[in-house]
């Protein structure tokens, strides 16, 4: 194993986590129109209220990886993805000040008008996340530069709008589980109705992605043919999607959490193995591509970031965990929340 | 329009509205951190009271810090992808030090800081307050960092050429402590300091001067002006320190700060005055002479390079680096006076009842706001040509594959969403303050003042 391939492995498992963590956040905020009222839609908001701040670093981390491990793959995607990469971030940002912004104003027009942001927002970033991985999985025109040579709506072919959906609906999903695990009473049975629609739109975009990946991306098949154990991993993924209405009826809220969680990471997983070497798969002229290789900084750089990786991420993983313990439980709204 | 001038535009639109935001909560992190340190070691309800009333605000700046930050990430690749392919094995890896040392601690511990008060201890508290104002500064240390090596670049070689040339690490020591690192975070960390040490003075100094929450008032702005007078002392000394690195490292910068023209000439240094850039003058300007060489040398009649000594294409823009710089020193020692005569009217016990001194603190917010600006435009300003210091020029860092519409099309939708926000932020912040703390109530949930 050299270092290009652990900084392929580690800047993926910064993404697979932020898509884990902030998964829930954007599904959360796409789901936060259903809830009616300024109590509930409270108590969606707190729901992520400590945490979501935190979930969205991962994103800026592992962007901050991608550009030092692999600054030909972070200034390409960046220039050539310009205008999808700045809706993005507009987006982002109107999620982030909806949430802070929302509570400061006791009038009714106020909060109706952050509550539509903040949903929006949230609904359109998966939306757009989605886009941006189904351009990856479908392969964007490079030349012999690195340089993307494409347009804009060159972008929002069937693929890729597909794979948007798909991704949005793993985060409803995902986002109505988690308002499933921490809240009570009437609401928890209000969201636990979402469970079950959201699964619905899942697996149906899920199905359709999976076929359309088959019959039109076939270069994505090519790796798992490679290695035939990898096979494995869409049934294990499988198994557990099936898995989460069965929790969900027990009541195992909290194992109907990990296994949307771990169906991400393998959603993650499955993606990085099937583009692997590649980091920007060209197309067409595939020789363009962007290889872990052909895109990486240099042995010493990689060598010094792992140092840095190696001393961080505990601390990291630590951190989190403890935030996560001291705000276990259900929601309940006080004098500080949002 | 021009890529080039599109993108600066965008950048300095997008990186001055976020840098609006970091200093505040840098520096109201330090002033959060004494205050409740003040409670722990008193217990003194009061304490508590403000700490919760600065902890509000500081959400509320952190939450468009957050927000315009992520821009910042991003915009690297975006509009400089030339620049970022060509630095990235350098400077990405201090942004990514950045996001695993600073970013994970600083939001990972807001959440105990704003939610937490009645979920943990009040010494658990405290450590939270602790460990996000480390964050912010460990933020600010890694961001400097990378900012100072594309000033004085250091540890690492050039590989490949033409086309494919880039900078790889070959000392990563050397790099972070490259020459200007140190004097130049100093610099920053301090002016972050009285940024948030003047806001919570002239919050503190409204009050007083409406008599509303005057115990609450007074003890913020005691320990306001200790952070206050201390930073904006020292700041005097770190400026000196980072002008004597400018003179060394990047004599055309010092040039055009001080409008020095004549190739090899004593310099004389002005106090203020307009830069004619044509007829290389200054007019309206008060000199002394020898002042400049002096304070270099040690030595009135030795001579310093001038802008004549440098081709033409190397050379910033003069008369905006002079006038940033001239106006950020300005302020700088306006800030000094103004916290040395409160001090002074504090220590005779008269600064609580003197309305001219609370007005003048209660407009204070702004000077130090306007210096952090002026002095990250002199430093970026006077760093033109280049993008990275004598290596490559800000107009070779654009990306190839974006094209000035789309360049266009976002600077528009910043500038309405920043002027949005912008709007939002002071209309939220001006009735966060007119609303003022939550005074201790008996009726109310006291719970966490009574559990130690």
């Amino acid at each position: 194993m050299d270092l290009n391939l652990i900084w392929f492995i580690l800047v993926g498992v910064l993404l697979a986590g932020y898509a884990v963590l902030d998964g829930f956040d954007l599904g959360v905020g796409a789901l936060h129109l259903f809830a009616k009222g300024d109590t509930e839609r409270r108590l969606m908001i707190n729901t992520i209220g400590p945490v979501w701040d935190g979930n969205e670093v991962w994103l800026v981390t592992g962007g901050g990886a991608l550009f030092a491990a692999f600054p030909d793959v972070y200034a390409t995607l960046a220039s050539g993805f310009y205008l999808a990469v700045y809706f993005l971030l507009f987006a982002l940002i109107f999620r982030t000040v909806a949430i802070e912004f929302r509570s400061k104003h006791p009038s009714a027009v106020w909060r109706r008008a952050w509550d539509i942001a903040f949903s929006l927002a949230s609904a359109f970033s998966a939306f757009l996340f989605g886009i941006i991985l189904g351009n990856l999985i479908w392969g964007v025109p490079l030349g012999a530069d690195k340089e993307f040579h494409g347009t804009f709506l060159g972008l929002l072919h069937p693929y890729a709008l597909l794979c948007g959906l798909t991704v949005l609906s793993v985060c409803m999903m995902h986002g109505a589980i988690y308002v499933v695990m921490k809240t009570e009473g009437e609401f928890h049975n209000k969201a636990r109705e979402w469970v079950k629609s959201s699964i619905i739109f899942f697996v149906l975009c899920y199905v359709a992605l999976t076929m359309a990946t088959m019959l039109y991306a076939p270069h994505m098949v090519e790796q798992l043919k490679l290695r035939p154990v990898l096979f494995a991993i869409p049934l294990i993924k499988l198994l557990i999607i099936a898995n989460i209405p069965r929790c969900i009826y027990k009541g195992q809220d909290f194992l109907a959490f990990v296994s949307s969680s771990v169906a991400i990471v393998l959603f993650m997983f499955l993606f990085g193995s099937g583009v692997f070497p590649n980091m920007v798969y060209s197309n067409p002229n595939p020789q363009h591509s962007l290889t872990i290789y052909n895109a990486a900084s240099s042995p010493k750089t990689l060598g010094i970031m792992l140092i840095i990786a190696l001393i961080g991420m505990p601390l990291v993983l630590g951190y989190t965990a403890a935030i996560y313990w001291i705000f276990r439980g259900k929601v309940k709204l006080d004098q500080h929340s949002y | 329009m021009d890529l080039l001038l599109l993108s600066r535009v965008q950048f300095a639109l997008t990186i001055m509205f976020h840098y609006i935001y970091p200093p505040l909560s840098i520096g109201l992190g330090l002033i959060i951190v004494i205050l409740e340190s003040m409670y722990m070691l008193t217990r003194k309800p009061l304490y508590h009271m403000a700490s919760r009333f600065w902890v509000k605000v500081f959400g509320l700046t952190f939450a468009l810090g957050v927000a315009t930050g992520i821009v910042m990430e991003f915009e690297f690749g975006t509009n400089w992808s030339t620049y970022s392919r060509y630095v990235g094995d350098v400077f990405g890896s201090a942004l990514a030090a950045e996001g695993v040392f600073a970013f994970f601690l600083e939001s990972g511990f807001l959440a105990i800081l704003l939610f937490g008060w009645d979920k943990v201890s009040p010494f658990m508290h405290w450590l939270s307050a602790l460990l996000v104002c480390l964050g912010a500064h460990f933020s600010a240390i890694w961001i400097v960092v990378a900012g100072s090596w594309m000033q004085t670049p250091a540890g690492y070689r050039i590989v490949g050429d033409g086309l494919n040339a880039r900078a790889e690490i070959t000392d990563f020591g050397a790099m972070v402590f490259n020459p200007s690192s140190m004097e130049r975070l100093a610099h920053v960390t301090l002016g972050c300091w009285n940024a948030g040490a003047f806001l919570v003075l002239s919050v503190s100094a409204y009050y007083l001067l409406r008599k509303r929450h005057v115990e609450f008032a007074k003890a913020s702005m005691k320990a306001a002006l200790a952070v206050a007078v201390i930073a904006s002392i020292a700041q005097l000394v770190t400026g000196r320190i980072s002008a004597e690195g400018v003179a060394k490292h990047q004599p055309a910068k010092l040039a055009a700060m001080e409008a020095h023209f004549p190739a090899q000439a004593p310099a004389d240094m002005y106090l203020w005055g307009y830069v004619d850039e044509k007829k290389q003058a200054v007019r309206y300007g008060l000199k002394v002479p020898g002042l400049l060489s002096y304070l270099i040398h040690g030595n009135a009649a030795k001579p310093v390079p001038g802008v004549n000594a440098f081709k033409k294409e190397d050379m910033p823009p003069v008369n905006i680096v002079f006038q940033s710089y001239h106006w950020m020193v300005a302020i700088g020692l306006c800030l000094i006076a103004l916290s040395i005569i409160s001090v002074v009217y504090l220590w005779r016990g008269k600064l609580f009842e003197t309305p001219w001194l609370l007005k003048a603190l209660a407009l204070s917010v702004l000077l130090p706001q306007a210096a952090n600006q002026l002095g990250w435009m002199t430093a970026e300003v006077g760093r033109q040509p280049w993008i990275v210091y004598g290596l490559l020029r800000t107009s070779e860092g654009l990306s190839k594959a974006v094209q000035a519409h789309a360049v266009l099309t976002s600077l528009i939708m910043f500038t309405l969403i920043y002027l949005l926000l912008f709007i939002l932020f002071v209309y939220l912040f001006d009735s966060k303050i007119k609303h003022g703390p939550e005074e201790p109530d008996p009726k109310a949930n006291t719970r966490h003042l009574h559990r130690a």
